[in-house]
């Protein structure tokens, strides 16, 4: 039935991306008394404003407006679940970088020269900069969580073997190509449109009107497409979007307000960087008994989604591996630095560096092979299928696709070959790994899975499709528009979908959490079918058949033998004086969880997948290369391969980058001295091995998602911790001790690990 | 300069332009989405390190049209005259250009906003010289950032539109283009724009002159530092003169054991030469920033801005490299590393300003490598970069010369590392003295790209890989 669903249909976009006509938020038509908009940032980590004057910058050339905290008509705060992020600094400041006043001026020269005139006294204070001076003075965002299955202390007592440890990893910045931007119009009756580069706009509407004083009503948020997001443009396209929304209230006038590079990536959040402690209780071959994780996360200056993030990273602890007895305890850091946000896997991610950490220290430990120490703690049959906060692992494939796996990749042969590569090479050294992914998908805050569809079919037989889910890259309308088109039999090219708006489908979601197809799919399939089913009324009628029978293909209506075009059967319906529009309405199934004990069901189910490494470094200088990839990923039924292979390749890329090159910086005064592509390096085409071999696991999602489908947004990123764990095994051949890597592992990183592991040897050899 | 013209002549395109009066300090950038409400060039970093603003210009060269990629945001508007300025928009005609097809067939776009930058790169390799392998994609999209796909997909759609010589409008085009511009107005720029001034001579005399008689102007060559000045520190450069006019400055010859490198090359052209000197100095250039980068920057630039990271001087100190310097009429010479003083503070006297650069060409059994150790490997400032030239005769080290940058606050040479080789036996505790004489020759810093422990750690370790890569 599916003529279009599952095939590798081009983003519907491509051709106006590769001729540049795609319109991103800067390439707007300006309209006419466009005022621009520069936002003054703070000088210092933390400090209190003992004295503010903006007169200079009111009153330089070609300023229209100034505004400061004082000067917000309504709430002062974007914070997306709580408060906590004010626009402006109302007094106290709490990070380099943070938004003390904002000028629209007639050009964006003439803004932030005029912002350099500002007077302001600051009061220093001391700041706390990192997640250990935060443990240290108990600082923190948000109560400490703790998610507990049996009796870990008894457990960890009992175990014949014990390892306990700490590992630290990074943060990162998401580094869309395309930074934040909003252009606010002010229309009649104080009502305001923003266009905005969001992945979130009913929050960006609600924001607006609050910050303004306007009811929701009064406020329209519009995207079309943003040049990447990644989750920076979850939360973080507010604070944006509601400063130009608030100066073109004052002025009446429209703001574009749009961040250089430098600005945005000090200005807004990131992924959140860890601290993990561990302690494992495992038997002689590697099978764990009890577990204890004590996570603690530099969330910044205020919560923002830290929340949900860190009880995301709970809830991946586990990744693939029954934890039998276990104590996940959570720490939400407070730090005087940018407030630190969604990113891609949203805390997933760092659960999983952990747990796969302790992996690999536990078959170094023992000396035993990674990978097989890794199956022997995967999830199995019942009782080992139920995850630490207590829900069943249904579809739990993670066995047989990782098997497969490490026969495609040749696994044991290349694990032979990197042994007898380094016992004949002094200086070059490989490592290779295999990690598992396993990730669970639905938002854990259970009201957010839910998605609305606005579908509308002319006369002439084109349909126009929008939906609550915002495109960013990952080619979601393209999938959508995918599943309408086969509801009416339609080719693609009949369907098309328009810029995301408040106005057509109210109290969106955040396209986050890899929902967006999942969510805005049903909903536009239920909107579709329900015109279809109009139209089929019509054709039973017609063709004088029940409209069980009628079928929708290619164009035309079909019955009992007879057919009509779509177009006829349209305009049928139409002189019938049937409504040829309809809304569509979706909310996940199945979810039950308990905020208060952590436990229950808080995902409708898991995406997995695997992936081999294979790394060469140099150890005098710890450079080293990517040299191959093999991945196997589960898609569930693939609505568009190419598009999910994208996604798969993309995700990865970017994981790999979190854990290798990507390094955030900080200066001892709490400034992020790497704020430009300049010093912040993510993957370049380079990075990338030339044998990277991306394979689908065909496997049907047990649960009815739309064409038994699987969300591919973030699952594929964490597959990237493969080469951390590569990069672990090639260290691990030179020296003996720990391997005390971190992530991410920078060159620098690696020649330290090697140097210390270097340093063992001698000492043994003094010992001797 | 008496006749020189105050206005910036160039094909947008196919079509003829002007521009008179504008700010000689504007980028293309700004110009092409600003002014000629051109959007599909992209703004990503406006400091040329992800690409999404990278145009083609093409300019007459021999016979032909030679088509370069360019960072438009590192491009001050005058950088323009007398080219062809080509922007995706330009490449559609009837249908999709080749290598839009491609990137569409290949699903080689996701968000988009880096495509039109990666469409110029492929473009402009595809009308200059095959792409036969991954290494060679690498190498043409390393300064092409992408956040969405991976690269895979770019990758193999490079590979298949950029083998063989693209067919296009452009390459029909080619004897009216040529043509064209040719009746394009010449000769030197004086352009005004209030109280701002910007020259462009056309010759070393002429040059020579501006220089002294403005010595606090800016002297202007690839622009890839100089217009970070105006657009990331936003400061106001009221007087510039820039090079690129100037014949004398782009030449590059060989005379009497010594390559003569003058100060306007850039990187591209220059390459070529040093690979065939020494490969390890064409897999330097290689990296030094991006095809974009090398296509603007200068080896006069990257010696005459005094940064303690610029890829350049260590090897050339290792090489033995001296400097002709110039002011008015007035030559002088010295070694490379007597150029660099303290942090960013050069021997250049007022009104003087580099000439060219003299390599003497490697003696026969010298063994010269370059090291350069950075986070990433493409398109990254070096942590440490470490360049060693060593002659051994009959086992025992006859010369030697060591030189790095990122270890002090200007690149230098390493005497008591060298002290600690001259003169002995080449063996693995001679290297070992070396390595510890390191220590004395330099105290490096820490900083967002590298440890003071990992630098002296690295600089170190490059003296043992050098022996170990040279031990017989």
């Amino acid at each position: 039935m599916s003529a279009v669903v599952g095939t590798s249909a081009v983003h519907d976009s491509a051709h106006l991306h590769v001729c540049g006509t795609a319109r991103y938020l800067d390439d707007l038509p300006e309209p006419a008394g466009l005022l621009h908009a520069f936002i003054a940032l703070s000088p210092h980590a933390h400090a209190r404003i003992s004295a503010m004057d903006l007169s200079a910058v009111a009153t330089a050339p070609g300023v229209v407006a100034v505004m400061a905290a004082a000067d917000v008509p309504g709430v002062n705060d974007v914070g997306p679940a709580m408060p906590g992020d004010p626009i402006f600094a109302p007094g106290l400041v709490e990070y380099h970088g943070q938004s003390i006043f904002a000028v629209a001026a007639g050009s964006i020269g003439a803004a932030r020269r005029a912002a350099a005139l500002a007077k302001i006294e600051y009061e220093l204070l001391q700041p706390i900069l990192t997640i250990d001076d935060a443990m240290a003075q108990q600082a923190f965002v948000l109560p400490s969580k703790t998610l507990r299955r049996g009796n870990p202390e008894a457990a960890l007592a009992a175990a014949p073997h014990r390892l306990s440890g700490r590992l630290a990893m990074g943060g990162q910045e998401h580094f869309y190509l395309e930074g934040q931007a909003a252009l606010a119009v002010p229309g009649e009756d104080g009502d305001i449109v923003v266009h905005g580069s969001t992945q979130h706009p009913t929050e960006v509407q609600h924001l607006t009107a609050r910050a303004l004083g306007l009811s929701d009503h009064a406020v329209v948020c519009q995207t079309r497409r943003m040049g990447g997001a990644f989750g920076g443009k979850e939360s973080q396209a507010s604070l944006v979007a509601v400063i130009a929304a608030l100066l073109a209230q004052r002025t009446g006038r429209p703001v574009k307000l749009r961040l250089d590079r430098d600005d945005d990536m000090i200005l807004t959040g990131k992924r959140h960087d860890f601290r993990v402690l561990y302690d494992v209780g495992f038997d002689g071959e590697g099978v764990v008994s009890a577990i204890s994780f004590d996570f603690a996360s530099r969330c910044g200056m205020s919560p923002d989604l830290s929340a949900a993030i860190n009880d995301r990273a709970m809830f991946h602890a586990d990744n693939a591996y029954f934890l039998e007895h276990a104590l996940i305890v959570s720490h939400r850091c407070k730090t005087h630095t940018v407030s630190n946000t969604a990113f891609r896997g949203f805390g997933g991610p760092q659960g999983m560096v952990a747990i796969e950490h302790v992996m690999d220290a536990i078959a170094r430990h023992l000396d035993l092979e990674p990978l097989l120490v890794r199956q022997r703690n995967f999830y199995g049959a019942a009782p080992r299928n139920v995850t630490p906060y207590g829900m069943r692992v249904e579809d739990n494939i993670t066995s047989a696709l990782v098997a497969k796996l490490a026969e495609t990749a040749d696994y044991a042969t290349r694990r032979a070959d990197v042994s007898a590569f380094n016992a004949a090479h002094l200086w070059r050294k490989r490592g290779i790994a295999l990690t598992p992914v396993k990730f669970g998908i639905s938002f854990t805050l259970t009201q957010m899975n839910q998605a609305g569809a606005l579908v509308h079919v002319y006369t002439d037989g084109s349909v126009l499709l929008n939906h609550g889910g915002t495109e960013m890259g990952q080619g979601l309308n393209t999938k959508v528009a995918m599943i309408v088109a086969d509801v009416f039999g339609l080719s693609l090219a009949r369907v098309k979908i328009t810029a995301t708006t408040t106005e057509k489908v109210p109290n969106t979601s955040p396209t986050a959490a890899s929902s967006g197809s999942d969510l805005n799919g049903r909903a536009a399939q239920v909107a579709a079918e329900t015109i279809r089913d109009r139209l089929a009324g019509v054709a039973s009628a017609d063709f004088g058949v029940p409209a069980e029978q009628i079928r929708f293909m290619d164009g035309l209506v079909s019955g009992g033998g007879k057919s009509q075009s779509f177009v006829e059967i349209v305009r049928s319906a139409y002189r019938q004086r049937l409504s040829l529009s309809s809304t569509g309405f979706y909310r996940t199934p199945g979810l039950a969880y308990d905020a208060e004990t952590m436990t229950g069901r808080p995902f409708f189910y898991f995406a997995y997948g695997a992936a081999v490494s294979e790394v060469e470094i140099d150890t005098l200088t710890g450079e080293y290369r990517l040299t191959r990839v093999d991945i196997l990923h589960d898609c569930g039924r693939s609505l568009n391969p190419a598009i999910d292979i994208g996604q798969i390749e993309g995700g990865f890329v970017q994981g790999a980058g979190w854990l290798t090159t990507e390094e955030l910086w900080w200066d001892e005064r709490g400034r992020l001295r790497t704020h430009a592509p300049s010093t912040y390096k993510i993957p370049a085409c380079g990075d990338v091995p030339a044998d990277f071999r991306v394979a689908l696991y065909h496997n049907e999602n047990v649960e009815e998602t739309v064409h038994r489908a699987k969300a591919v947004g973030e699952p594929p990123l964490m597959l990237a911790i493969s080469v951390l764990h590569a990069l672990r095994d090639a260290v691990a051949s030179v020296g003996s001790g720990p391997v005390a890597l971190d992530a991410p592992a920078t060159p620098e990183r690696v020649l330290m690990a090697i140097e210390s592991r270097r340093s063992q040897v001698a000492l043994a050899e003094a010992a001797e | 300069m008496t006749d020189a013209r105050d206005s910036v002549s160039f094909l947008l395109g196919h079509a003829p332009r002007e521009i008179r009066g504008a700010d000689p300090t504007m980028t293309v950038l700004e110009w092409l989405r600003g002014k000629a409400g051109l959007c599909g060039t992209k703004e990503g970093c406006a400091e040329g390190d992800c690409g999404a603003c990278t145009v083609v210009l093409a300019e007459t060269v021999g016979a032909g049209l030679r088509y370069r990629a360019m960072n438009a945001c590192i491009l001050f508007l005058p950088a323009l005259d007398g080219k062809q300025l080509i922007t995706v928009e330009h490449l559609a005609e009837r249908a999709l250009h080749p290598v839009q097809q491609a990137m569409v067939t290949y699903h080689a776009s996701q968000c988009g906003f880096c495509t039109p930058g990666f469409v110029m790169a492929m473009f402009a390799a595809a009308h200059t010289a095959p792409v036969v392998d991954r290494g060679a994609v690498d190498t043409l999209l390393a300064g092409n950032l992408c956040r969405c796909t991976g690269y895979r997909s770019i990758a193999d759609a490079t590979l298949d539109v950029c083998a063989a010589p693209v067919d296009d409008q452009f390459t029909e085009a080619e004897a009216t283009t040529l043509a064209v511009l040719a009746a394009l107005p010449k000769g030197p720029l004086a352009l005004r724009h209030g109280g701002r001034r910007f020259w462009a001579p056309d010759s070393l005399a002429t040059l020579a002159a501006l220089v002294e008689a403005y010595p606090e102007a800016v002297i202007l060559a690839g622009g890839t530092d100089v217009v970070l000045w105006v657009t990331k520190q936003f400061r106001e450069l009221d007087a510039v003169i820039a090079i690129g006019g100037v014949a004398e400055l782009r030449e590059l010859t060989t005379d009497g054991g010594v390559l003569r490198i003058g100060a306007g090359v850039c990187y591209t052209d220059a390459m070529a030469v040093l690979a065939g000197l020494h490969p390890a100095l064409g897999e330097l250039v290689r990296r030094i920033g991006s095809v974009q980068v090398r296509n603007s920057g200068t080896i006069g630039g990257n010696i005459a801005n005094g940064s303690p990271i610029g890829d350049m001087p260590p090897a050339l100190m290792a090489l033995g490299a001296r400097l002709v310097l110039r002011r008015g009429v007035v030559t002088r010479e010295l070694p490379i590393e007597d150029f660099f003083l303290a942090y960013r503070h050069t021997a250049l006297a007022p009104g003087e300003f580099i000439e060219r650069m003299d390599i003497p060409i490697l003696l026969e059994g010298a063994v010269l490598a370059v090291n350069k150790v950075s986070k990433r490997p493409d398109q990254d400032i070096s942590a440490v970069c470490g360049a060693f030239m060593v002659v051994i005769a009959d086992g025992w080290v006859a010369d030697i010369r060591i030189a790095y940058g990122g270890m002090a606050g200007v690149p230098a040479r390493a005497p008591a590392a060298e002290q600690a080789l001259l003169g002995r036996p080449w063996n693995e505790a001679t290297i070992r003295g070396a390595m510890a004489a390191i220590e004395e020759d330099f105290s490096p810093l820490s900083d967002m790209r590298a440890s003071a422990a990992y630098r002296a750690t690295v600089a170190r370790n490059l003296l043992l890989k050098l022996y170990l890569d040279h031990a017989a």
